[in-house]
């Protein structure tokens, strides 16, 4: 009830609050810089004194490399941007009183949460946009054009990824009254999950081997990830409802 | 049907009871000072009203409604809290404006509603202005305006002007005192001079319970107490309470001294005042003031919750 009415709040808040402005900047930014520091690594070492012996050693720059560049940057910023934007949705409302006055009116608890996460949601589509557009871009213009669906299958898992991301940060943000507790118990959350992919049998299973197996779209790979899919998407579930029903029972 | 109704209402932090089986009617039309010293239950009960909190025990109603539906509560309630928060990158007017869009109004509805009620509650001038900036009473009086947004039927207060200068105050409580034409009000406060000023009925809670309720004039009448009142020349402290030691009669009942005034609450007036008048002529001390105190709450109030334990 009333989503629709808390999400415009939420996505208005993240415009005047420059969300949407710092998450397009970083995020946008990597999007492009990735493809020009592959291309241009070698010249960059060897502009350096002393290391130019380095230099000799890079092999001249693929796609490949334009691609990897791409994925460690974005992946790395957009989950601290997924935890920073999450930490102190529920927390930060519940601690200053601002969700008391807006719960005491017709919107119900669920709404609430789910406009929350609908909210960085969409920075995060929109930041990620921006990024792949300029990857793309400039990997087209330094190296050669990508497969459009590999390039949208890789950008889909790295959003599916930072909003598993969100979900397990929003899940603490309503545990918790601190947004640095719900950050720590994040990330925390999120490397627990990484430490399990180091097990051969359970790596198939991560979140982030969805964006292991996109890049090897690239390569030809075509082996489907269903397994990690279905842990992303039942992840994101899983929180969503389990903040919805511990936010119902909270005291406000 | 009563605006408000709550049986046996209870609320428990583990061993500490904020409420204690609190039963308590209020009628429509009326405004209602709900009384009561500092953690008396009076906010507990208001977020219990509001759906902000659930209770431990018990059952309470707004105009038939169970607040445990939430939602149907929520539209025939406006609640302020004793201390409003906004969303401080907002203004005023966007913040009436995301109220009414959560209360389905139209976009004409919306806009007519919030120009109205800003000026109503004197801030029409900072319409536009980010409520980040303002100050306290500035956003007590955005609270009001929000919780009339929905032109509710119940209007929950909890210390509606306990922020507010001694004008705004004023203008506040009289605001308050018009809306009861529209809606019941429910006003929590422990000032005692704001309900004599607007409210018709009073109850008063105090460890969770609720100690007495019912018309003011009926409770005045109720727990009133003859009371003189004496207050000598200042430095008489020493002589006033000498000449106190010595006054011995049936009629007194009570006895209480601050500095160079004493409150002497009597069984008999006339009698009182007769005799005093007399004792303090033959005594010579230089009296500044001699007066028959009319009742007041606050008296009602003390002598109640005094007796309750005095909301200790």
């Amino acid at each position: 009830m009333n989503l629709f009415t808390s999400l415009r709040k939420e996505l208005l808040e993240a415009w005047r609050g420059k969300r949407f402005l710092v998450a397009i900047i970083l995020l946008g930014s990597f999007g492009m810089m990735s493809p020009l520091l592959a291309k241009f690594m070698r010249e960059i070492f060897s502009a350096i004194p002393g290391a130019e012996i380095v230099s000799a050693i890079i092999p001249e720059a693929t796609v490949l490399d334009a691609i990897g560049q791409y994925v460690k940057n974005i992946e790395q910023f957009g989950i601290l941007l997924a935890l920073l934007l999450s930490m102190g949705l529920v927390a930060v409302e519940k601690e200053r009183g601002t969700a008391a006055l807006v719960l005491s009116k017709p919107l119900s608890r669920s709404s609430f949460i789910l406009s929350k996460f609908l909210g960085v949601a969409a920075v995060l589509l929109v930041a990620l946009l921006v990024a792949a557009l300029g990857g793309y871009y400039y990997t087209l213009f330094l190296f050669e054009a990508l497969p459009v669906g590999s390039w949208l299958a890789l950008n889909g898992a790295l959003l599916l990824l930072f909003l598993v991301v969100a979900a397990i940060t929003l899940l603490f943000s309503t545990l918790f009254n601190s947004q640095a507790a719900a950050a720590g118990a994040g990330l925390g959350t999120y490397f627990l999950l990484s430490l399990i992919g180091s097990s051969p049998t359970l790596a198939i299973y991560i979140p982030g081997h969805l964006v292991t197996w996109a890049v090897s779209l690239f390569g030809g790979g075509t082996v489907p990830v269903w397994g990690s899919l279905v842990v992303c998407l039942g992840l994101i579930v899983i929180c969503l409802t389990a903040a919805c029903l511990v936010f119902r029972r909270q005291e406000l | 049907m009563k605006a408000i109704e709550i049986q046996s209402l209870q609320k428990h932090y583990g061993d500490v009871k904020a409420l204690d089986g609190l039963d308590l009617i209020v009628d429509p039309g009326c405004v209602f000072g709900f009384l009561g010293p500092n953690g008396a239950g009076k906010t507990t009960t208001l977020r219990i009203l509001t759906g902000l909190a659930g209770a431990s025990g018990g059952q309470a109603s707004i105009a038939g409604v169970p607040v445990s539906d939430h939602q149907a509560v929520s539209r025939l309630i406006g609640y302020l809290p004793e201390e409003p928060v906004f969303y401080r990158w907002m203004t005023p007017t966007e913040l009436l404006d995301h109220v009414g869009r959560l209360f389905g109004q139209s976009v004409d509805e919306r806009k007519r509603q919030a120009r109205q009620l800003l000026e109503r509650v004197g801030l029409g001038e900072a319409a536009r202005r980010r409520i980040g900036g303002f100050s306290r009473g500035m956003r007590q009086r955005l609270g009001l305006a929000q919780a009339l947004m929905n032109d509710p039927q119940v209007l929950l207060l909890d210390e509606p002007v306990s922020a507010l200068d001694p004008q705004g105050r004023k203008e506040v409580l009289e605001m308050i005192a018009d809306l009861k034409d529209t809606a019941t009000i429910f006003m929590s406060t422990h000032i005692l001079a704001d309900v004599e000023r607007i409210c018709d009925q009073v109850g008063i809670i105090d460890h969770g319970r609720l100690i007495t309720a019912g018309k003011r004039s009926e409770l005045l009448a109720r727990y009133h107490t003859d009371a003189i009142l004496i207050e000598l020349e200042p430095g008489q402290e020493l002589a006033l309470a000498a000449w106190l030691n010595g006054l011995k009669a049936d009629w007194l009942s009570q006895l209480t001294i601050e500095g160079v005034t004493a409150r002497i609450q009597v069984k008999d007036i006339e009698l009182a005042r007769k005799e005093l008048l007399g004792s303090l002529a033959r005594s010579k001390l230089p009296v500044q003031k001699f007066e028959v105190s009319t009742p007041a709450l606050e008296d009602v109030f003390l002598q109640l919750v005094n007796a309750n334990g005095g909301g200790k």
